[in-house]
């Protein structure tokens, strides 16, 4: 564990603004800066992670790392940063983890098995009850940033999966390849070595898009259902 | 000839498309996976190009410098995405659009590039849909649309405030199923530093590893790029911190022409700017114009005071506030093009009415205190309650603005720490998006032959300002429904080609290149780091090849721009190794291309001496301060032709833009 000492915060800077402010010091001091994952600066590309305080996205909920501000923090405070804690990501650098895993449950089953000819049918030829759209976007509006898995004490992943899996399976554009694609997917969740749920909840609470525990329950049902009648 | 053949297909403008199509060349299903495609990027066009070729059967090898495909930029696009199905019944057509989009681009692109662009619009939305994107929708279960600035009917597609990322993660999703299905190999954590060419052809790329600094050969028959805009020469801007002009720039050094590299989309509403350590801006939505009221005090003294934290906007009586949009644009109102919107923000802080207390008092209000007074009665009526109180219309307006608008209201509170639904929001125009790019064909193709770009990244549609909700469009249009066409017709003469080798003398130079520069930088053991030439860099360009630009800014910034890239060279200090994660490398590389891309963009101002969507020269402008073009002299894409490291020798040529279908006039908003 290595200590750095700041001055001249602003509370209007961001987080990761006040690790950029950390880096051009160390580069001055001709040390090595720090490495970080981020990306857009605006909460929605999931890249940055960072474990603050003991908490992921640090003290403040409903927001990533980048979206956390300086404010939230006392002058003098030692502020306590680690990478995600997870085996199924390891560390590349510094606070820099290989999330790849996710990618691949993914590439598993997390798609609708359509070309890309625009030569489907009229959009809105099958009518989607609003409740059941807006539920699917709420599933939908997960980033894939980790914290779930980061907060989860057995390293589980079920609540990106399962936010995956209930997108598809709200939607009657997802239903048709539905029992295939939850059981690929869990299949590889389990072979990237991710742990099981336990029904905590923490992953709730800290994921910064407010993914409910909702969808872990319908994933839940999605494989039981399908592990039980699946004729492949 | 030129070289500048533009390609356009014979016939009428509606039926130019389908009979291109026809006529395109083809390879067998049996030929295809002999042939090996890069992708370079995977926002919408790189993601939905890469997706569809691989599911044709080429050999795809996909590149991002992100951790994942699903990061690229096009995530945080927020309001929507255009498509002319016309489903509100209200007069949008194909050729709404067409008009709509080379009326809002100040009659600056190519007509049958934007035509096609219409006609393969509701076709994109098909797709969507097709693919799970859960766009939002009415309670009858039919899809909802909302308005964009720049037109008269509602026409835009959208997820709340995160439609590019449910439009990204639909092409993600088709990318991974194709990476599933082994038919893409994708490559996270890679940077492209310069594209090779073999007789004339692009023919690969060198790409860096970023996670070990391993330099790396691959080739292929054709390389397409989706490596996006350039907005961050501004080092302040909407982008993303990694999104940079490399993969670009280098094509250009090899040969591919950069056009329009001076038209630059400045955001109307974006958060203000706070403090000098601000790494990045951010964009509240255009689509809050639909619903949110522009303003600034009618008198100074009132804008002062506010300033001053003496009087809160909310204090401000009616009849003391300008809605200075409403006023000049009577027609349009709030919702005008984003270049119009922009400009008279500023006209009203440089007159001194500026609102936010910050170095240069820049920002004005945008208000939802009437849209939800209006929403929260038609709310109370909708629930049978025809003479609400004040309290219950208030409580139902919000109740209505939080589900239209929600996340961007969290994100606005949580960065400024003021609360929107009570207060106004503080906005300011912010650099968003880049019009200019790499000059193509009508088939996307590049002036190298097999190098094709799409999105962003190319300059073909948006001509001098793109309308809102039009650069998703676009970047679906042209990775799902142009390049598999196009690049196919390209590839159609290279199936007797065979492998392309790495080991040839041209991979052998343009390794060697790279890894000299990545050694001089990281041996070169100056004093300053690359994030203060970046903050400098960006400073000369938006004072000066910002929002109003003059014959002496650019020279100026032309002479500036070059010595501070010398200065550069000679005194940045790079820590670290070239075989390691090392973010300052990365951004020592980019901000390299973007000091000599910053000089092009001022040359490209320079010459253009007209004001067209969002380029404004101070010099031609009518008394109410509205731009004047020269259509005689300046209807013209300009291609530049890079000749040597002195970017003052870069050559110009010229597209001539032909108006075959569209009368060209003065854009009028009032």
């Amino acid at each position: 564990m290595e200590t750095y000492k700041l001055d001249h915060v602003s509370t209007d800077s961001s987080f990761l603004e006040m690790l950029d402010q950390l880096n051009e010091q160390l580069i001055n001091e001709r040390k090595e800066p720090i490495a970080f994952d981020h990306d857009c600066r605006e909460g929605i590309c999931g890249m940055c992670s960072l474990y603050i305080n003991g908490r992921a996205h640090g003290p403040d909920t409903g927001i990533t790392t980048c979206q956390l501000h300086m404010r939230m923090f006392k002058d003098g405070d030692t502020i306590y940063v680690e990478p995600w804690r997870s085996a199924a990501f390891p560390v590349i650098k510094d606070l820099v983890v290989d999330r790849s895993a996710f990618d691949r449950i993914q590439q598993a089953g997390g798609f609708v098995s359509v070309n890309t000819s625009g030569r489907t049918i009229d959009a809105n030829s099958i009518p989607v009850p609003k409740t059941d759209a807006d539920k699917a976007f709420e599933a939908a509006a997960c980033i894939g940033c980790g914290a779930c898995v980061a907060t989860c004490k057995n390293g589980s992943a079920m609540l990106f999966v399962g936010a995956k899996v209930s997108q598809y399976a709200l939607l009657p554009q997802g239903k048709v390849e539905a029992k295939n694609r939850v059981l690929n997917m869990v299949r590889q969740m389990d072979e990237e070595g991710f742990g099981n749920c336990t029904n905590t909840g923490a992953c709730e609470i800290e994921c910064p898009k407010g993914i409910s525990l909702e969808n872990i329950a319908r994933m839940n049902r999605e494989f039981l259902t399908a592990a039980l009648s699946n004729e492949d | 000839m030129s070289i500048l053949d533009s390609k356009i297909p014979e016939g009428p403008i509606a039926e130019k498309w389908t009979n291109h199509k026809n006529r395109l060349k083809l390879v067998a299903p049996n030929n295809r996976p002999k042939i090996d495609v890069i992708v370079v990027g995977t926002g919408l066009a790189g993601a939905s190009a890469a997706a569809s070729l691989g599911e044709m059967g080429y050999n795809v090898k996909a590149f991002c410098f992100q951790d994942s495909p699903r990061r690229a930029h096009s995530i945080a696009a927020q309001g929507g995405i255009n498509a002319a199905k016309n489903y509100q019944n209200d007069g949008d057509s194909i050729y709404r659009l067409f008009y709509d989009t080379i009326k809002g681009g100040d009659y600056r692109a190519r007509e049958a590039n934007v035509y096609r662009l219409a006609e393969v619009s509701g076709n994109i939305i098909d797709q969507c849909v097709a693919q799970g994107v859960p766009f939002a929708r009415e309670y009858g279960g039919m899809l909802d649309n909302r308005s964009f600035g720049g037109v008269q009917v509602q026409r835009t597609f959208y997820a709340a405030g995160q439609t590019g990322q449910q439009l990204l993660l639909g092409a993600y999703s088709a990318l991974s199923r194709q990476i599933g299905l082994g038919r893409v190999q994708m490559l996270n954590r890679h940077e492209m530093l310069d594209l090779v060419l073999v007789d004339g052809k692009a023919r690969g790329i060198i790409a860096r590893n970023l996670v070990n600094g391993e330099i790396e050969r691959h080739s292929a028959h054709a390389v397409v790029l989706a490596s996006g805009g350039y907005g961050n020469v501004y080092f302040l801007s909407t982008n993303a911190m990694g999104s940079n002009v490399t993969a670009a720039w280098k094509a250009h050094k090899k040969g591919a022409y950069f056009a329009n590299p001076c038209y630059v989309q400045i955001h109307p509403t974006c958060i203000p700017v706070h403090g000098t350590n601000q790494s990045k801006l951010t964009l509240m939505s255009e689509s809050l114009r639909n619903s949110g009221r522009i303003w600034v005090p009618k008198k100074k003294e009132d804008a002062e005071a506010i300033r001053a934290g003496q009087l809160k906007p909310t204090q401000i009586a009616e009849e003391d506030r300008d809605y200075y949009l409403e006023r000049r644009y009577p027609a349009f109102g709030n919702l005008v093009p984003r270049d119009v919107a922009s400009r008279a923000a500023k006209e009203r802080c440089d007159a001194g009415f500026g609102i936010e207390a910050n170095d240069t008092n820049e920002g004005v209000y945008l208000d939802f205190a009437s849209e939800i007074k209006a929403k929260g009665k038609q709310a109370a009526f909708a629930q049978g309650d025809h003479d609400p109180s004040e309290e219950k219309t208030i409580e139902l307006g919000k109740k209505w603005v939080e589900e239209k608008y929600g996340n961007l209201f969290q994100m606005y509170e949580k960065i400024t720490d003021e609360n929107p639904y009570e207060t106004p929001m503080k906005i300011y125009p912010a650099v968003h998006y880049t019009m200019g790019g790499l000059w193509v064909d009508y088939n996307l193709q590049s002036t190298i032959p097999g190098c094709f770009v799409a999105g962003e990244a190319n300059f073909s549609d948006h001509g001098a300002n793109r309308l809102g909700a039009s650069a998703l469009m676009q970047g679906l249009a042209d990775g799902y429904f142009v390049i598999p066409y196009t690049v196919s017709n390209y590839l159609a003469d290279e199936i007797r080609t065979g492998k392309i080798p790495t080991d040839s003398p041209e991979f052998d130079e343009a390794e060697k290149k790279v890894k000299d520069l990545i050694q001089k930088f990281l041996t070169n053991n100056g004093s300053k780091s690359v994030d203060h030439f970046h903050k400098k860099l960006g400073l000369i360009m938006w004072n000066k090849v910002g929002m109003a630009r003059s014959e002496q800014g650019l020279n100026e910034a032309i002479q500036e721009i070059s010595a501070l890239r010398d200065e550069f060279y000679k005194d940045v200090y790079v820590p670290g190794n070239a075989d390691e994660l090392n973010p300052e490398l990365e951004k020592a590389l980019r901000v390299a291309d973007f000091l000599e891309l910053g000089q092009l963009m001022a040359r490209d101002a320079l010459q253009r001496k007209e004001s067209c969507g969002g380029h404004f020269r101070e010099e031609y402008q009518d008394a109410e301060g509205e731009t004047l073009r020269d259509d005689e002299n300046f209807k013209f894409a300009a291609a530049w032709e890079y000749k040597g490291m002195d970017i003052n020798q870069s050559e110009l040529h010229k597209e001539d833009l032909k108006y075959e279908y569209i009368k060209i006039a003065a854009r009028n908003y009032k």
